[in-house]
């Protein structure tokens, strides 16, 4: 069981990073940005690029390597998402919102297809894998990248928290989120703040990408759809536009599909997730930590 | 040239026509009412001087500068502060994340800290809730944390859009106690009001506003007694 709980979590610690940038655009602009997951994916390949660009890079497979590895992702994917929003949904800003969520799935498709004709079809083998030796906590197997990976997830989280909370530039975030015109009174530059979250999402996004094409040693053009998806089902589990609610949805889902999975079989990992997700919908609409009723799309 | 200058300004709304050669001034250190009925173009005159809308034609200026080509947000670093209508508070968050806001544009902390200490001393209420979430506030205390926001941001022209609306009258006498201190800080006033009783009380002048043009201006002190406004809004 302390297995299960343990692989839960890992796989949920990816799920929040992405649900994170998802809840948060959310939150600002009220968009269900069907792209998100594709950064997840973009950040997986941009990781893919140097490590197959710079010679000798792939060799170097410590933690602190890939660490800086996602760093570089980070800022790429953030400047990624930075883009899209300035091209297509910033034009869209007093568009109904249908406009824009169809311009969403547009975007999607456009980077997924986009990645499909640069790097072909077929899943690249990831040049840099990070092992190590196993570990055994409460009787449970897990290996130290895992660990690694999980610590780094926690230390983005409780950094965008901090900067969430305690910045005046998180204010500014947390201010149009709730009154846009009100925050223009203020001296917020709105456009500019929007900016920002969509840095700070799509980076988190690309780092939870490149964690996982080293960790799953594969990557593949579509490997974001369906992230995607489960970050919007941990988004709305969690309450969807509240920063907490996107971390404990994360690991929530991960958990329920850890749990799921032990219990009717690993082919049953999606129907489970998406019948939570469905259960929360009809149920809980606000999720777990969502106090206000959820405007619904 | 007056400080802040509006001549002959015709602003539309899609095809609706909200002001129509509108001109008008303020003198630096005044408090001006804009007085006037539901419709007549108290609020769009006072986002118009916020930037939020744009004019058609005429002029804005105010210190010499041309407002219209300025953004909202650049406004509001220069010292043209607005206090919307309905306050606008944020309701989720704190009392001092609000006031926290008000300094958005302000460079040094210090000068946050020293303003924000003064509006707890204007407004003692709001020290004693600092904690607590802005929509737990009464009507009359969010409206003196919205002012309190925006003096935050060391305003150079503060715009108050109905600060007395649906206040009792008590705290609608606290509301305009505190305009008259702003004032007292050498803070510029310009305030919409469909209280004309109440707007007269604190104003050095003010105008009336018909149909998106003025229709009478002068002292607060002669139009309090003017049969017009007597008639059209003070209650006969």
């Amino acid at each position: 069981m302390a297995q299960v709980l343990l692989n839960g979590l890992f796989v949920g610690s990816f799920y929040a990073l992405v649900a994170l940038g998802y809840s948060m655009v959310y939150g600002i602009i009220k968009l269900l940005n069907f792209a998100h997951g594709d950064l997840y994916m973009l950040g997986a390949y941009i990781g893919f690029v140097v490590l197959t660009g710079i010679p000798g890079a792939a060799e170097v497979a410590s933690v602190p390597a890939l660490l800086v590895l996602v760093m570089i992702a980070m800022l790429t994917t953030g400047l990624f998402g930075v883009a899209i929003e300035r091209v297509a949904y910033r034009p869209l800003r007093w568009a109904p919102r249908l406009s824009v969520l169809i311009t969403a799935v547009g975007m999607s498709f456009t980077l997924e297809y986009g990645i499909r004709q640069i790097f072909g079809a077929s899943p690249k083998a990831y040049p840099l894998r990070i092992s190590g030796g196993l570990v055994s906590v409460l009787g449970a197997q897990i290996s130290v990248a895992q660990i690694s990976l999980m610590l780094v997830a926690a230390l983005l989280m409780a950094v965008l928290a901090f900067y969430v909370n305690r910045t005046r530039e998180g204010r500014a975030m947390r201010a149009i989120a709730l009154d846009s015109r009100a925050s223009t009174l203020m001296g917020i530059d709105v456009n500019r703040t929007i900016s920002r979250v969509f840095f700070v999402g799509s980076a988190l996004a690309g780092a939870a990408g490149v964690m996982a094409g080293a960790f799953y040693g594969s990557i593949d053009f579509m490997m974001g759809f369906s992230i995607g998806l489960k970050a919007f089902t941990a988004a709305v589990i969690g309450g969807i536009g509240n920063l907490y609610g996107a971390m404990l949805g994360g690991l929530t889902l991960g958990l329920l599909e850890a749990v799921g999975t032990a219990w009717v079989g690993g082919e049953w990992r999606d129907v489970f997730s998406f019948a939570c997700l469905i259960l929360f919908l009809t149920f809980r609409p606000t999720g777990l930590l969502g106090a206000r009723v959820v405007e619904r799309m | 040239m007056s400080w802040l200058n509006v001549a002959a300004i015709s602003l539309f709304y899609g095809r609706i026509q909200a002001l129509e050669d509108l001109s008008f001034t303020i003198e630096q250190g005044e408090v001006v009412a804009l007085l006037g009925n539901n419709g007549a173009g108290k609020s769009t005159t006072l986002n118009l001087i916020s930037g939020l809308v744009r004019p058609s034609s005429g002029t804005l200026t105010w210190e010499g500068r041309d407002l219209t080509k300025i953004a909202p947000h650049h406004l509001v670093a220069q010292g043209i502060v607005q206090v919307p209508e309905g306050r606008r508070i944020f309701s989720t968050m704190t009392v001092h994340e609000n006031l926290q806001l008000g300094g958005y544009r302000v460079k040094e902390a210090a000068v946050i800290a020293e303003r924000i200490a003064l509006a707890y001393e204007l407004m003692p209420r709001l020290h004693d809730r600092r904690d607590q979430q802005g929509g737990t506030l009464s009507g009359g205390e969010q409206q003196m944390l919205a002012i309190g926001r925006a003096l935050v941001s060391g305003p150079k022209l503060l715009l108050l859009d109905e600060p007395s609306m649906g206040l009792a009258p008590l705290m609608v006498n606290q509301v305009m106690q505190l305009i008259s201190a702003v004032k007292e800080q050498g803070t510029t006033v310009l305030v919409v009001e469909q209280n004309a009783k109440a707007a007269l009380r604190i104003a050095d002048r003010a105008y009336v506003l018909e149909n998106g043009t003025v229709s009478l201006s002068g002292p607060a002190s002669q139009l309090v007694t003017d049969s017009r406004v007597v008639e059209a809004y003070l209650g006969g």
